[in-house]
C-alpha cells in the first residue's frame, strides 16, 4: 500500500507537466519508468539492507522531528492517517491515563562511548570474587561443614629445612579451614625451627623429639614414624578435633588435597604422586636416552610413580597402588647426601587422612575395626598407618577413588657436611672493606680457565667495593694454599653458599654478589 | 507437660510439611533466607479446604481435539492452560456439586492454534471463548446468575484475553466484552495496560521442570559469569529497523555491551543454557514483544538474579513473591548504564538476594509440577482465588439484570466457531 502511494504521488508529479499527453507512448514510457525506478529502489534497499522505500515515504510525506537514535517520539501511525498531531496520537495509546509506557517504535539509547569501563570492571571482579567465596563457604565443604585440619609434621634442623617447612608453612597457611599445624622436631625444640614456624599464623603446637635424625634413609624413615605417633599422642591428649593428615615438610599439597580430605569419614587414603628424583643431572640424561631406546623395544616400562588406593569398576577400595621400586634396585639412596635416587617406603604415611576421634580415648562412635591407639606398641615396628586398624579394608578412598593425584612426595636434602648461617642472616659484622682499584694483594697472574664453570674470570677488576665477611676471607686463604685440589664435579644445587670455592687467585677475591653472578 | 507435648507434635508436622516441599531437590544445604511478614509466609498457604471449584464439563472439541490435532501444546510456555485443568480434575478442591462451588473453571484451550514454527495464533480464539461461553451460558444457570463474576479463565498468551500478539492490534481490541467480570488468569501484567484487569491473577510462563532438574550442575561451582543472556536483540522478521521490538531496549543492550567482557549475551541456541544460567550471577529478563518471559522462571530455578528490564511489569503472584527483594527491576531509559548499576550494588545485597532465590518454596512457586506438588504454582493459582473469597454481594446479578453486552467487540468475532 505505501508503495502504491508512492507511485501515486510519483505518477502525480509526473502528470502534471505531461497532463494532455495520456496516450499510449506516454503510457508505455511511464511504465517503462517505473520498471526502472522499481529496480532501482531494489538495488538500494539491498544495499542498505532494509525497505528502503518505506523511509523514503516516512521522510517525504511527514514532517520528521527528530532523527532515529533520540528519544522516544509520537509512534508512526499507519499510511491513511499522515499527520502526526498529538491529538491523534494519544488514540493510538493505551486508553487509560498516566502510563508512562508508549506503544510503538522507540529509539535505541545508546550512550555516548558504549565500551567497557575498567573502573566498572574492576568492581564486578571484586563482586565475582565475593560471591564465588561464599559459594565456596556454603558448599565447599560437601556439605559437612569445615572440619579442622590437623598437620603432622616431622622435622629437624638441616640447611634444606627453611626450603622445605617455607613450603609447607604456605600450604597450611592458604587452607580455608582451621589449621592446627603439629610440628615434631627431632633434637629438641630448637629456635631455628620455631623462628620459622612463628611466621605462619595458624595455630602451631611444637614438639620436641628426643633423638636425634640418623643418616640413613632408612633410619631416618623409622625415627619419623615415631616422631609422628608422638604428635598423634598430643593429638589424643589434647582432644583435639578434625582430620588428621600428614604433611611431610618437604611434600608438596594441592589445595584440592584439604578440600577433598573434609570428606573423610574415618580413614581415607588419597594417591600420592612420587618424584624418586635421583638428583643426578648426567644420569637423568643418560636414563633419558636408555628411555628411548627402551620405547622401541618394549611397550610398558611406564612405572606409575603414584602411590594410592586401587578401586575396581565399582569403586570399591581392592588394593594398593606402590611405587615399583625394582628399576632402581641397587642404586637408590642410602645416606642422606648420597647421589642416587630415594625412594619411598611400601606405603608412605601422607598419604592417609584420619579422623582425629580415631584417636581418642573413649570409644563414643569409634567403629570396631580401629586398633585403641593408647595400646598400640611402637616396638612393634609401625610401618604405615594401616597398623592402626583392625581391617585396612575399610580405608575410604579419596580424590575420585585415587584418581586424582592431590600431593607430592619428594625427597631432597643437601650434603650432610653442608652448612648454612643460622637462621639465614649472615650474622658476623663485616669488617673488611676492600677498595676495588687498589688492593694490597700483590699481582699474580690470573688461573687458566678449569672445567668447573665455577671460575669464571675473577682477574677481572671489580669496580665495586668488595666487601668479605671476615670467615671467608680465611677459608680464601686457606685454599689459597691448596690451591692445586681439584674437586669432583658435584650438584652446585646442594652446595653451600658461604662454603669456600676454590679461589687460586690471590689477587682477587670474589665478592659475594659475584659468587650469586656465577650460580646464576 | 500435656501443653509441651502438643508443642512437640506441632513441629514434628510442621517438619514433616517442610520436608515434603523439598521434593524438587534443589541446593539442599545452601542457607536460605525467607521473609517474614505476609510475603514470605503467603508461598506455603494450603488452599485445600478454603475453597470448592467447579470444572464444567465441555465437549472435547474444546480442549482434547485441540490437543491432539497439535501436541506440541503440551511443551510450549502457554501449556499452563492444559495442565492447569488436568490438575483441577484431579485436586482435593474440585467439587461435583456446582451448587456448592465457590469459584468454576472453564476448560477451553484458546492458545492451541500453532503455526508451524510453533507459534500460537490468536485469530480463532475469541470466537472459540465466545462459544464456549454461550455453551455454558445455556446449559448450566451459573453463568447468568453472576455474568461470569465467579468463574475463572486462563488465558496465557502474549496479552491475555485482548487475544492479539501484536500490542498495537491488542490495545485495539481490548478484553473480550464476555470475559469483563470474570477473573484471568494470564502470564501478560502490566500496570495501566488495557490487557490487564483489576483482580487478575498473573502466572508465570510454562517452563518444564523435569528439563530443568536434569541440568542441574553442583552448588559449588562458581559463578564465574556476571550477567548472561541468550535470546534476539533484533527481531529481524517482523521489525527490521529495531526500535519496535522490545521498545528497542534489547537493542540498547546488544549496541551498548557487545564488547563488554563482563556481558555474555548472544543470540546463540547453546546446549548448555540452562547449565551456564547457573553460572552466572545476573541473567538478563528484558521484555520482547510482550514484557513477561520464560527466562524469569528460568533464572528463579537456576539461582541467577534476574534483571528485570521491562517498565510497569507486573511479575507473578506479586502479592506472593517479594520481587523487589529477589531480582534487580532497571528502567528501560537506564539500559545504557547497566553495568554502573549492576556493579553498584553492594556485595551484602547479592548475597542475601541469593540466599532468597535459594529458598526453594520460591522455586516451587515458579513451576507447573506433574503431579502437582504442594507450594507449586498450580496452588499460588489456588491460593490467589482464594483470597479474593468471599465473593461480594454486588457479584450476585438480580435476576433480569444485565450487565454483558453480547453483541459488542469487532463484527468477526461474532461469527459462530
Amino acid at each position: 500500500m505505501k508503495l502504491s502511494a508512492l507511485h501515486q504521488s510519483y505518477l502525480n508529479r509526473r502528470r502534471s507537466p505531461l497532463d494532455s499527453s495520456v496516450d499510449a507512448p506516454s503510457k508505455s514510457f511511464l511504465a517503462v519508468f517505473w520498471l526502472v525506478l522499481h529496480c532501482l529502489c531494489c538495488l538500494i534497499s539491498l544495499l542498505l539492507g532494509f525497505r528502503f522505500s518505506r523511509l523514503v515515504f516516512f521522510f517525504l510525506v511527514s514532517t520528521p522531528t527528530t532523527n532515529l537514535y533520540s528519544p522516544p517520539f509520537r509512534p508512526n501511525l499507519p499510511p491513511p492517517r499522515i499527520d502526526l498531531t498529538p491529538s491523534n496520537a494519544t488514540t493510538a495509546e493505551v486508553k487509560t491515563s498516566s502510563s508512562r509506557v508508549v506503544v510503538g517504535r522507540h529509539g535505541i539509547l545508546i550512550r555516548p562511548w558504549p565500551h567497557p569501563d575498567p573502573v566498572e570492571v574492576m568492581k564486578a571482579h571484586r563482586i565475582i570474587e565475593r560471591v564465588q567465596r561464599e559459594q565456596k563457604a556454603v558448599f565447599g565443604a560437601g556439605g559437612k561443614g569445615s572440619r579442622t585440619v590437623i598437620a603432622v609434621t616431622p622435622t629437624y634442623v638441616r640447611t634444606f629445612q627453611a626450603l622445605h617447612l617455607n613450603g609447607v608453612m604456605h600450604s597450611l597457611m592458604l587452607v580455608p579451614y582451621d589449621v592446627v599445624w603439629i610440628v615434631v622436631e627431632a633434637g629438641g625444640v630448637s629456635n631455628e625451627t620455631a623462628s620459622i614456624i612463628g611466621k605462619s599464623g595458624v595455630r602451631v603446637i611444637h614438639v620436641g623429639f628426643d633423638q636425634r635424625m640418623p643418616n640413613t634413609w632408612e633410619d631416618r624413615g623409622k625415627v619419623e614414624v615415631l616422631m609422628r605417633l608422638r604428635a598423634l599422642r598430643v593429638v589424643k591428649e589434647e582432644k583435639l578435633d578434625g582430620v588428621v593428615m600428614f604433611a611431610d615438610d618437604s611434600n608438596m599439597h594441592s589445595m584440592e588435597f584439604f578440600d577433598e580430605i573434609q570428606n573423610v569419614k574415618w580413614f581415607g587414603a588419597v594417591s600420592v604422586g612420587i618424584l624418586a628424583h635421583s638428583g643426578n643431572a648426567e644420569e637423568m640424561v643418560m636414563s633419558m636416552d636408555k628411555r628411548r631406546e627402551m620405547v622401541d623395544e618394549v611397550e610398558e616400562r611406564s612405572s606409575l610413580p603414584v602411590q594410592g588406593p586401587a578401586c575396581n569398576a565399582t569403586d570399591k577400595l581392592i588394593g594398593w597402588h606402590v611405587f615399583n621400586t625394582l628399576p632402581y634396585a641397587g642404586k637408590s639412596a642410602v645416606y642422606i647426601d648420597d647421589v642416587a635416587a630415594v625412594l619411598p617406603q611400601k606405603l608412605e604415611w601422607c598419604g592417609f587422612v584420619l579422623n582425629s576421634r580415631i584417636l581418642w580415648d573413649e570409644a563414643e562412635s569409634k567403629p570396631e575395626w580401629v586398633k585403641e591407639f593408647g595400646l598400640l606398641n611402637e616396638n612393634e615396628g609401625v610401618e604405615s598407618p594401616l597398623s592402626l586398624l583392625n581391617d585396612p579394608s575399610m580405608v575410604e578412598p579419596l580424590g575420585s577413588c585415587g584418581r586424582q593425584v592431590l600431593l607430592w612426595w619428594l625427597r631432597v636434602e643437601a650434603r650432610a657436611d653442608s652448612k648454612f648461617p643460622p637462621g639465614w642472616v649472615i650474622d658476623p659484622p663485616l669488617e673488611i672493606t676492600v677498595a676495588a682499584k687498589r688492593t694490597p694483594w700483590p699481582d699474580v697472574p690470573p688461573e687458566p680457565p678449569t672445567k668447573k664453570k665455577d671460575q669464571m674470570s675473577l682477574s677481572q677488576g671489580n669496580n665495586n667495593v668488595v666487601v668479605i665477611p671476615k670467615q671467608q676471607q680465611q677459608q680464601q686463604q686457606q685454599q689459597q694454599q691448596r690451591s692445586s685440589k681439584v674437586r669432583k664435579p658435584k650438584r652446585r644445587s646442594k652446595r653451600n653458599k658461604h662454603e669456600a670455592k676454590p679461589t687460586d687467585t690471590t689477587t682477587q677475591v670474589s665478592s659475594s654478589t659475584k659468587h650469586h653472578q656465577e650460580r646464576n | 507437660m500435656k501443653l509441651r507435648s502438643w508443642v512437640l507434635i506441632f513441629i514434628a508436622c510442621n517438619l514433616l510439611t517442610f520436608s515434603t516441599i523439598s521434593a524438587f531437590r534443589l541446593s539442599r544445604s545452601q542457607p536460605t533466607e525467607r521473609i517474614s511478614g505476609h510475603a514470605g509466609d503467603v508461598l506455603d498457604d494450603n488452599p485445600v479446604g478454603r475453597l470448592k471449584v467447579f470444572v464444567y464439563e465441555l465437549p472435547s472439541k474444546y480442549n482434547k481435539k485441540i490437543l491432539q490435532k497439535d501436541p506440541r501444546c503440551l511443551t510450549h510456555m502457554f501449556a499452563a492452560e492444559i495442565y492447569m485443568q488436568r490438575f483441577l480434575l484431579s485436586s482435593p478442591v474440585r467439587t461435583l456439586n456446582p451448587e456448592e462451588a465457590d469459584w468454576f473453571y472453564v476448560p477451553v484451550y484458546t492458545t492451541c492454534d500453532l503455526t508451524p514454527n510453533g507459534l500460537p495464533l490468536p485469530f480463532k480464539s475469541p470466537r472459540m471463548m465466545r462459544s464456549a461461553i454461550q455453551l455454558i451460558a445455556s446449559n448450566w444457570p451459573y453463568w447468568n446468575r453472576t455474568e461470569g463474576a465467579d468463574h475463572f479463565f486462563v488465558v496465557p498468551h502474549d496479552f491475555g484475553a485482548c487475544f492479539h500478539y501484536q500490542e498495537e492490534k491488542a490495545i485495539g481490541r481490548g478484553i473480550l466484552p464476555l470475559l469483563q467480570r470474570a477473573t484471568l488468569v494470564q502470564t501478560f501484567g502490566q500496570r495501566n495496560h488495557v490487557c490487564l484487569k483489576q483482580g487478575s491473577i498473573t502466572v508465570p510462563p510454562y517452563a518444564p521442570p523435569q528439563k530443568m532438574q536434569s541440568h542441574l550442575i553442583p552448588g559449588k561451582t562458581p559463578r564465574s559469569i556476571f550477567v548472561y543472556f541468550r535470546g534476539l536483540f533484533y527481531d529481524v522478521g517482523n521489525d527490521p529497523e529495531g526500535g519496535y521490538y522490545a521498545r528497542g531496549a534489547r537493542a540498547a543492550v546488544w549496541e551498548n555491551f557487545k564488547d563488554n567482557p563482563l556481558f555474555d549475551i548472544s543470540t546463540e541456541h547453546p546446549t548448555t543454557y540452562y547449565e551456564d544460567m547457573q553460572r552466572a550471577i545476573f541473567c538478563l529478563c528484558p521484555l520482547g514483544w510482550a514484557p513477561w518471559s520464560p527466562r524469569l522462571v528460568e533464572a528463579v530455578i537456576f539461582g541467577c538474579i534476574p534483571v528485570i528490564i521491562a517498565d510497569d511489569i507486573v511479575l507473578p503472584f506479586a502479592d506472593a513473591i517479594p520481587w523487589e527483594d529477589i531480582g534487580v527491576f532497571v528502567d528501560e531509559k537506564d539500559v545504557p548504564y547497566l553495568d554502573t548499576i549492576l556493579t553498584s550494588i553492594p556485595p551484602e545485597v547479592i548475597l542475601r538476594k541469593q540466599r532468597l532465590l535459594a529458598n526453594p518454596s520460591m522455586k516451587q512457586a515458579m513451576l507447573f509440577p506433574q503431579p502437582a506438588q504442594p507450594g507449586d504454582a498450580f496452588h499460588q493459582v489456588l491460593n490467589g482465588l482464594a483470597r479474593k473469597l468471599p465473593h461480594d454481594r454486588s457479584v450476585y446479578l438480580r435476576p433480569g439484570e444485565k450487565l454483558l453486552n453480547w453483541t459488542a467487540g469487532p463484527v468477526a468475532d461474532l461469527k459462530p466457531w
